[in-house]
């Protein structure tokens, strides 16, 4: 199989594999007194500081989760709920109209149930909100913002924001500022003191780490109103039971991701390259998606517009033929929407329906990019006979 | 029929969710088919997805259809055909109702969704076939050209609503399950043997984008209520009603006429007149048919030059009747060779000679029935 789709999910690396597997036999809460729990408590703990250290953060500002969907939901809600309670009048959240779902939707919860006033940053071609964008919004009345939340790097056409920029503009008004890194980390530097985030959600399994654990990085001086109420584990911000085995396999990846990120950057962004090439040889009028300046996006992503195509039909055809990617947007009961992201960066509706991500991962060869490449055009020649249904 | 065909061919599976068309999907797969599963997404609201109610296209059909694909080991999509199905079929059935007829959707999805849309599409992609759950025969005649037969199994038999697929459809077209002798039981049977958990899942009977059943809701919130009369033969009002288009011929309940018959003989509903909105009640016997024209006529195979006797179904689960049928005014001019009761304009006439479908046309006006199709 041709596998172009880690974005989605990349496969476990060898030493989170054998971090998980040698506490999976471990008995121990780490919540509890005793020895056993002594003893996954400090696996736990070894491994809240491996994490902290590769993302620049106190091991204290760690707040394990059970996902990047949970951390998403815990700094958005969570933050939102505090900044309320602290003062009425705070009930305006800033977002990006390109979050992740994790965020969006969560954002659109709090409008719909909790009176917040949502206000969409405007963002540019690429999808890239600007600092003053940022500025002009929270400057129009600095006292009711509760929160702004802005991506560290799209999922979809993977802009890279520039963070610490907003972040700047965030802390002058002392304004939190949250930033989805799932698809950051590991990719580019992420550094989470520098970056002067508030709060910062990052996922295991987006970096060769298990399924179902993830973190939010958490400046101590913030304390989110829990979505999980219980032992009172994480600061009392995340109640549950501690997932060890999981914790440690995240550090493990996490290690190696910050190890390798400058020559997987190197390697595997020449290999998006070679990529975005082939595609365009095979399909010239594809329309590659996010900034075209390789400094400016992930290097693992590619993404492109097919006129004329339905992502659906594009999707079907390589996965027919052994190649795994994605069209990039949300499903509705498997039915593909068009792209959020798109549509916010302008992108006409009939040419945001024939979209394909490949996103490119640790595992990912030449052999991966010539099967594309010489697969793409028949493919892209039959999707648009098919047309838009 | 195909399923034993020597050739390996690229099929589109359409898959509801129900045991049908997963045990179909199941069989064509093993005849060694390279098969595709696909559900068709025709509510255009995403938020009745979420609403779990029997019909079609709810959250929980699309998943029980992608675990039967998952079981068979094919590849599953989800199609959004919605807006297609609207306008083709939704749209259709108000307007048939609104004129005083009435529509049969599931004959429509057939020919203008399942072997149009969905055809198309697949045809474009480079598949071969699309497979359904329809229980169906398709013969293949020595000249390659293809038949279409009732199921070897009649109580079951679903040929009428496919009745209006044309020869490039029906070339096109595989249904495995209506080639074998089997009652829904062993159907059912068949399904758990493969490991289908849809194999006890209950039928769906009624239309499937009108979720609670209730087509008189339906219609009504569409149409709103439009007052009329209920007449009698003669003219007299006998009674009022909310909206003509909530009758269909031959109907005797629900017309809650307050003065009894003089006769005292329950009454039917005999016409439905839009233009004045009204509708004529009158005894069983008034229902008689003895001709009918229809318009539309589809052809499985060459068009019939001259007056034919066949045997004709004139609604879903109906019975067989004997007809002259002659090709008139690029329509259908049939008689019957003993009266019928209850033929509504609107509903399809399939004709059959023995047990192959030769063709189709839609009731447009009855010697009886006043409504006429423009």
């Amino acid at each position: 199989m041709v596998y172009l789709d880690h974005a989605a999910t990349t496969p476990m690396l060898p030493e989170a594999v054998q971090a998980m597997t040698a506490q999976l036999t471990v008995t121990g809460n780490a919540s509890s007194l005793h020895a056993a729990g002594r003893r996954a408590r400090r696996t736990v703990e070894e491994a809240r500081e491996s994490l902290a250290s590769a993302l620049g953060a106190r091991p204290s500002e760690v707040v394990l989760t059970a996902g990047g969907t949970e951390a998403d939901n815990l700094a958005v809600k969570g933050l939102y709920w505090a900044r309320r309670d602290a003062d009425p009048a705070r009930t305006r959240v800033l977002a990006s109209p390109v979050e992740h779902h994790a965020v969006l939707d969560a954002v659109e919860w709090l409008a719909e149930h909790e009176g917040a006033r949502v206000e969409w940053l405007p963002v540019d071609a690429y999808g890239r909100v600007h600092a003053d964008a940022l500025r002009e919004a929270i400057a129009r009345n600095p006292d009711d913002v509760a929160l702004a939340t802005v991506m560290w790097a799209n999922n979809e056409i993977g802009t890279i924001m520039p963070v610490r920029e907003l972040a700047a503009v965030a802390a002058e008004f002392d304004v939190p500022l949250h930033a989805d890194a799932v698809q950051a980390f590991g990719q580019v530097e992420v550094d989470f003191a520098a970056s002067g985030l508030a709060a910062m959600t990052v996922s295991a399994h987006k970096i060769g780490g298990p399924y179902g654990v993830g973190a939010l990085l958490l400046r101590r001086e913030y304390a989110p109103v829990p979505v999980l109420h219980g032992g009172g584990q994480e600061r009392q911000v995340r109640s549950g039971t501690l997932d060890t085995p999981g914790i440690a396999a995240f550090a493990a990846a996490a290690r190696h991701a910050v190890a390798h990120r400058e020559e997987f950057a190197r390697d595997i962004g020449a290999l998006r390259d070679d990529l975005v090439k082939a595609v365009r040889a095979a399909a010239p009028d594809a329309v590659l998606g996010g900034d075209p300046d390789p400094a400016g996006r992930l290097p693992a992503n590619a993404h492109f517009s097919f006129p004329g195509c339905e992502g659906d039909s594009l999707l079907l055809l390589l996965d027919a033929q052994g190649i795994a990617c994605s069209t990039g947007s949300a499903c509705t009961a498997g039915v593909a929407q068009p792209s959020h992201v798109l549509l916010a960066t302008g992108t006409d509706a009939d040419l945001a329906r024939g979209t394909l991500r490949f996103s490119l991962g640790h595992t990912s060869t030449e052999a991966d990019v010539a099967a594309l490449a010489e697969a793409i055009g028949p493919v892209v020649e039959r999707a648009r006979s098919a047309g838009l249904s | 029929m195909t399923t034993d065909a020597p050739r390996r061919l690229r099929v589109l599976a359409a898959m509801s969710g129900g045991v049908d068309s997963a045990v179909a999907a199941a069989r064509a797969a093993e005849a060694g088919h390279d098969v595709t599963g696909v559900h068709l997404a025709l509510s255009e609201n995403p938020k009745s997805f979420r609403t779990g109610a029997r019909g079609c296209c709810t959250i929980e059909d699309s998943h029980d259809a992608r675990r039967a694909a998952d079981v068979i080991g094919i590849p599953f999509y989800v199609w959004d055909l919605a807006e297609r199905f609207r306008e083709d079929v939704v749209e259709d059935f108000f307007a048939e109702y609104e004129a005083g007829r009435t529509p049969n959707p599931c004959l429509r999805c057939n020919e203008k969704i399942k072997f149009a849309a969905l055809l198309d599409k697949a045809l474009a992609l480079g598949f071969d076939a699309v497979c359904t759950g329809h229980y169906a025969t398709i013969v293949e005649r020595p000249d390659g050209g293809r038949e279409l037969h009732r199921a070897s199994d009649m109580a079951k038999d679903q040929s009428y609503v496919l009745g209006v697929l044309d020869d490039q459809q029906l070339a096109h077209a595989m249904f495995p399950l209506g080639d074998t002798l089997t009652t829904k039981a062993e159907i059912r049977e068949e399904a758990a043997r493969r490991g289908l958990f849809v194999a006890k899942k209950p039928d769906s009977h009624d239309i499937c984008f009108i979720a609670d059943g209730d087509t008189q809701g339906f219609l009504a919130k569409r149409l709103g209520r439009a007052e009329g009369d209920i007449v009698d033969e003669s003219g007299t009002k006998v009674g009022t009603h909310e909206g003509a288009y909530g009758f269909t011929i031959g109907q005797r309940k629900g017309l809650r006429i307050g003065t009894p018959a003089p006769d005292g003989k329950p009454r039917y509903v005999l016409d439905i007149s839009p233009v004045d909105n009204t509708v004529t009640v009158g005894p069983a016997e008034s229902l008689d048919v003895t001709a009918l024209t229809a318009v539309r006529p589809r052809w499985c195979g060459a068009a019939p030059t001259g007056p034919g006797t066949y045997t004709a179904q004139l609604r879903a689960h109906g019975g067989e009747t004997e007809v002259t049928a002659e090709p008139a005014d690029g329509g259908l001019l049939v008689t019957f060779t003993e009266p019928v009761r209850g033929v509504a304009p609107g509903q399809a006439i399939v004709l059959y000679d023995g047990t192959r479908v030769v063709g189709s046309a839609t009731i447009a006006t009855t010697d009886r029935a006043r409504v006429r199709i423009p």
